[in-house]
């Protein structure tokens, strides 16, 4: 799976969207990313590249786009 | 119960928009709300805002009775609770006006507005009467709690002696106000004169901190669900040295949480407060010394100042001896009056003389302190042999840390639900090895997400579907 593929699939596993939902999505844009659904969101990515995120990358991982960039910073290549 | 007038220019509440009021304004709201409402019941959608605090604060100080809702509750239950209340009035935040469209408009302050329905007053409303809440459960029962004015002011007194407040406090919300726990926060805080910080940003959200860091925040309250999640926030790491005290209600920690959170407090010189109570006592019936946090981690506490507590076993005998667990009633001027069902209930005085069974198992220890063991009402019989679905809960969460989940189902028939697909047969035969029960009479279910209501408590009555 490419690091692109993996990170869709945590959308989709922690938030239960279906993959071409992914790109464009936003925190609170849909039921399922409220903050429990974050918490998830955070813990399926983490995961999927194993890495810990920082508190600061926590709070601002609020879109899909955002995340992909936020990564870089763990050298995770989207 | 308050004194807004010896507090004057002082802030009362501020929001994350920047919008502040002052004791004087609140005084001032009191006088609107008397003149305008009377002896009314008003049905008040809440949110953590200026508009919501004032006049929750202002109608309780008028003798106005408001009913706390949550700003999002279901509009099919709002409909049935008015039908079922007929209140003569509603409060509603303007852009939730439209929802209303049928109700005049009477009065507009701080972003909310008050609308009149159509009927005439009714005059029955009981003189003790203070406040209505419903129970933390969203059943979509229309059952609610009637709190006095001495309920109140007891359990107001208790907390502000037993936290210690003063006017220096700046408490930021995390938890609504229709909520009990959040409810107590803000009359504690008006009582002694402190700055509320109001704001319904989730704790996770950038906004919530720069406001917690901006207004300076000594304080926050917080359910099980809130801790866990600051701890998956790297709260240890952060640098928030305004923030003197954290208080836990609305559940029970685990173990490890509790100590972690202790242990958090006391290398950096805070106050961790764990609480415990129901919306049935106002809101507080014991708490666990801050100075104990750490030595009793675990525990719910003593009684509050002012209360008492007695443990029952089977039979009804008051159980003396420590480490026995039995059912836990509490004793004091903060048990409420009783439930109302109807409007009709709304006429009537206090139905518990100052006694709740609580419907928690408990034990106390040597030294007196107590432990929550489970709920009277959340067990099984399996082959005959009761289980209890909390401690059952419990155990997968000491066991699986990182998932959450929640346990229910009928005789012979245990689910487990957890939101780890991962783990499901794992956990199954984890639990019926170490219960005795046999594998076939275990069923675990994935759920992406336990449900949960707004405070974070389990919504048993929605799992249901998975197994009748």
């Amino acid at each position: 799976m490419s690091n692109k593929e993996k990170y869709i699939q945590a959308f989709v596993e922690a938030l239960e969207i279906k993959e071409d939902q992914a790109e464009g999505l936003e925190y609170q844009s849909i039921p399922q990313w409220d903050s429990v659904g974050h918490m998830g969101l955070v813990a399926a990515v983490e995961d999927a590249f194993d890495i810990m995120m920082d508190t600061d990358d926590i709070i601002d991982f609020s879109s899909y786009e955002k995340g992909i960039e936020l990564l870089r910073k763990y050298d995770v290549e989207i | 119960m308050w004194r807004f007038s010896e507090y004057g220019e002082k802030t009362a509440a501020v929001d994350d928009a920047g919008n502040r009021i002052t004791y004087k304004e609140l005084e001032h709201m009191v006088s609107g709300f008397a003149g305008i409402c009377g002896r009314t019941l008003v049905f008040h959608l809440c949110s953590n805002t200026i508009g919501s605090l004032a006049g929750y604060a202002a109608m309780l100080q008028a003798g106005v009775v408001p009913v706390m809702l949550a700003e999002d509750i279901d509009r099919e239950l709002l409909d049935r609770l008015i039908h079922v209340y007929q209140p003569e009035y509603v409060w509603v935040s303007r852009h939730k006006r439209a929802d209303f469209s049928d109700l005049a408009e009477v009065f507009s302050r701080y972003g909310y507005v008050l609308l009149k329905s159509d009927g005439a007053s009714k005059e029955d409303l009981h003189d003790e009467l203070a406040l209505l809440l419903t129970t933390s459960g969203s059943t979509g029962s229309p059952k609610l709690v009637r709190q006095s004015y001495q309920n109140l002011k007891a359990n107001t007194e208790s907390i502000v002696q037993y936290l210690e407040l003063e006017a220096g406090e700046r408490p930021i919300t995390t938890l609504p106000m229709n909520y009990t726990y959040g409810l107590s926060i803000i009359n504690t805080h008006l009582y002694v004169g402190a700055s509320m910080l109001l704001t319904d940003k989730a704790i996770m959200s950038r906004g919530f901190w720069e406001f917690l860091h901006k207004e300076r925040a000594t304080s926050f309250g917080g359910v099980p669900y809130t801790y866990e999640m600051l701890k998956k926030l790297r709260f240890f790491h952060m640098d928030i040295p305004s923030i003197r005290t954290m208080t836990q209600a609305g559940g029970k920690l685990t173990p490890e949480l509790h100590r972690e959170f202790a242990q958090f407090a006391q290398e950096t010189n805070r106050k961790f407060v764990v609480m415990y109570g129901q919306t049935e006592a106002t809101a507080r019936m014991a708490y666990l010394p801050s100075e104990q946090a750490l030595s009793k981690y675990g525990s719910m506490g003593i009684a509050i100042p002012g209360g008492r507590f007695e443990l029952f076993d089977a039979k009804g005998n008051v159980i003396q001896d420590a480490d026995t667990v039995g059912e836990l009633v509490y004793y004091g001027e903060n048990v409420t009056l009783g439930y109302a069902q109807t409007r009709s209930d709304l006429k009537l005085g206090d139905e518990r003389g100052g006694m709740l069974v609580t419907g928690d198992m408990a034990k106390r220890d040597e030294d007196g302190y107590y432990y929550i063991v489970g709920r009277k009402k959340r067990f099984l019989k399996m082959y005959g042999k009761r289980v209890n679905l909390d401690e059952i809960e419990r155990m997968l969460k000491d066991k699986y840390a990182d998932a959450d989940c929640a346990c229910a189902g009928t005789d012979d028939h245990m689910y487990l639900f957890l939101d780890d697909p991962g783990i499901l047969e794992e956990a199954r035969d984890y639990i019926a090895q170490k219960t005795h029960i046999h594998i076939t009479a275990v069923y675990a279910v994935y759920l992406k997400e336990i449900p949960k209501n707004n405070a974070g408590k389990t919504l048993y009555a929605h799992l249901q579907d998975y197994y009748e």
